[in-house]
């Protein structure tokens, strides 16, 4: 019994949410990697600190750019060989893909949006705007999961070096049909709203886009990222990368600072699973304040330079 | 050019899971699932006033066609139901293969989807419908262009944009960022009921019953419960006092 995790990089990285889902499948039996790229050889070897006992690495020019249908091939023939019951994804655009894809090949069953799984693989899935918690189960292997951004921490589990195994590049036609011709990447500061322990995040209350400088300073004050609500980002204050909600982001930080956001069920699905809520708003009656653990009711821009100001103080004293 | 929309037929309002079957309550009042009004707006977009053909394609109760009539009455020109009572409890796997018998017959060059169906928030089931039809897929898209035949998509990611190309026939499934769904007219509406409707059973997609529904499924619910609740929850007012207080506070999380 042994199980597979999907190791997704990015700019020579590999991303905290799949390190993390490392950590997890190693804290609950053996557990291997697959890491699938360009040049991605190098990176193979951190994956043996989150516990993994063997990585296979599949390492092609022709598998560089991030892109699913290819990379459902490689695993799949990883998982065919290794015979593994279990493969596990930390959700992203490209890991959901790749999820449901392997899912159809290897006619396997998929759970997905899963904040956790036990030892004897029952998921743990939010269902209905996260109002009920189901337990979801596989009825045969292998078992396809897809886990939810900052479910788990990505601790070191202090393994040694992993057996590093090549795997095979044998591609189907129509993985081969899609090319990536151009790429906008937007320039991240500080770390990624997935990857934050911290997320300060905007709304329309907020007022303009400049405001959104408030947010910044409070989130470079707690070491944290900056997100942003739907609304703003569709009004073109803040970059889509940030968007938090039904249609951007969910995340799960360790502490979660809602400026000016009202709180709707499509932004509540998206952070409510953060272990600390604080919430400023001055609308008494926001739904925000219903699953804060710190309601403020009051202005941003009152509260927030002075509260950035005493973070600020507080880390120098 | 032909295109398939695929949409799905959700309950309206806050749903609920029946705890006998733990299965969605479709017994009610439902609608066409809000993201696939994107793809099915971009799909009437692609058309244009060309010859092409737009066709909404849909597993689901009976009361699916309601949601088919709707995107008939934005435009689309054609319907097709797949119903049937052995359909119920269809996961991913069972879902992806009768969805994928039910295009390969239609040979469309290109199939759209939405971001995601609002009732379960799945937001896989493209990928599993390319990869049985064995064609390219490209999700989150913000902009889609056809040209002869190639489409390229501007995909939204974790990271910006990717710009992707990929020969058709093909499977994308479009970020609701992409446009603004129309309204259906009165025309529309009343054109809606005279456009060609076609209700499929399981036997016509040429999938066993052994692969559909609850039987098909590979994943199952086995028992529902309540999300921890929160602790207890704390309210203050006014703005001076408020930056010491959540310093206070943050400070007995130890979080700062």
């Amino acid at each position: 019994m042994s199980t597979l995790v999907f190791l997704e990089h990015h700019g020579g990285e590999l991303q905290k949410g799949s390190l993390g889902v490392l950590a997890k499948a190693a804290s609950l039996g053996d557990a291997d990697a697959v890491l699938v790229g360009g040049g991605v050889s190098a990176l193979a070897t951190e994956a043996g600190t989150y516990g993994a006992k063997t990585v296979h690495v599949a390492d092609d020019a022709s598998l560089d750019p991030p892109l699913p249908q290819a990379r459902v091939d490689v695993i799949a023939k990883v998982v065919a060989d290794g015979g593994y019951d279990t493969v596990l994804f930390a959700n992203s655009v490209l890991a959901a893909d790749i999820a449901a894809g392997l899912a159809a090949r290897l006619d396997a069953g998929l759970n997905w949006d899963l904040v956790d799984i036990t030892s004897d693989f029952v998921g743990k899935r939010p269902a209905l705007q996260d109002s009920v918690l189901v337990d979801v189960g596989w009825k045969s292997t292998p078992r396809l999961g897809l886990f939810r951004a900052g479910s788990f921490d990505a601790a070191p589990a202090g393994g040694g070096a992993p057996q590093v195994v090549l795997a095979a590049v044998e591609l189907e036609e129509h993985s081969r049909a899609a090319t990536i011709v151009d790429q906008q990447l937007e320039e991240a500061s500080g770390p990624s709203i997935e990857d934050a322990d911290v997320i300060v995040a905007g709304g329309r209350g907020l007022g303009a886009p400049e405001n959104f400088t408030l947010a910044e300073e409070l989130a470079r004050a707690l070491g944290g990222a900056v997100g942003a609500t739907r609304a703003v980002v569709d009004a073109g204050w803040y970059p889509y990368s940030a968007q938090i909600g039904q249609t951007g982001k969910t995340v799960s930080p360790k502490l979660y600072v809602a400026l000016g956001i009202s709180g709707a069920i499509q932004h509540k699905v998206g952070m409510q699973s953060s272990s600390v809520i604080v919430a400023i708003n001055k609308d008494a009656n926001a739904p925000i304040f219903e699953f804060s653990d710190l309601g403020v009711v009051g202005d941003v821009h009152e509260i927030v330079p002075k509260l950035t100001e005493l973070v600020n103080q507080r880390k120098s004293s | 050019m032909k295109i398939a929309v695929c949409v799905k037929h959700v309950p309206e309002g806050h749903g609920r899971i029946d705890p006998a079957s733990k299965r969605l309550d479709r017994s009610g009042e439902g609608a066409l699932n809000h993201f696939d009004a994107n793809a099915v707006e971009e799909a009437l977009r692609i058309k244009g006033d060309g010859d092409g053909e737009v066709v909404v394609v849909s597993m689901g109760p009976e009361k699916a066609a309601d949601s088919l009539r709707k995107a008939l009455a934005m435009g689309a020109d054609r319907a097709v139901l797949v119903s049937d009572a052995a359909l119920a409890g269809s996961d991913l796997v069972a879902t992806s293969k009768v969805l994928a018998g039910a295009l390969a017959s239609e040979e469309a060059d290109l199939v759209l989807f939405g971001q995601q169906a609002s009732d379960a928030d799945g937001a896989v089931l493209w990928a599993a419908v390319a990869e049985r039809l064995r064609r390219p897929v490209v999700s989150q898209a913000a902009e889609v262009t056809v040209t002869g035949d190639t489409v390229r998509v501007k995909r939204q990611t974790e990271f910006g944009y990717d710009v992707i190309e990929t020969r058709l026939p093909a499977v994308v499934a479009v970020s609701d960022a992409i446009n603004e769904p129309r309204y259906p007219s009165l025309k529309g509406i009343m054109g809606a009921k005279k456009k060609p409707f076609e209700t499929l059973t399981l036997a016509d997609t040429g999938v066993d019953a052994a692969d559909a529904g609850e039987a098909g499924s590979k994943t199952e619910v086995l028992a529902l419960g309540s999300p921890p609740a929160r602790g207890d929850s704390r309210k203050i007012e006014g703005d001076a006092n408020a930056p010491q207080a959540i310093v206070d506070f943050l400070a007995e999380k130890r979080l700062v």
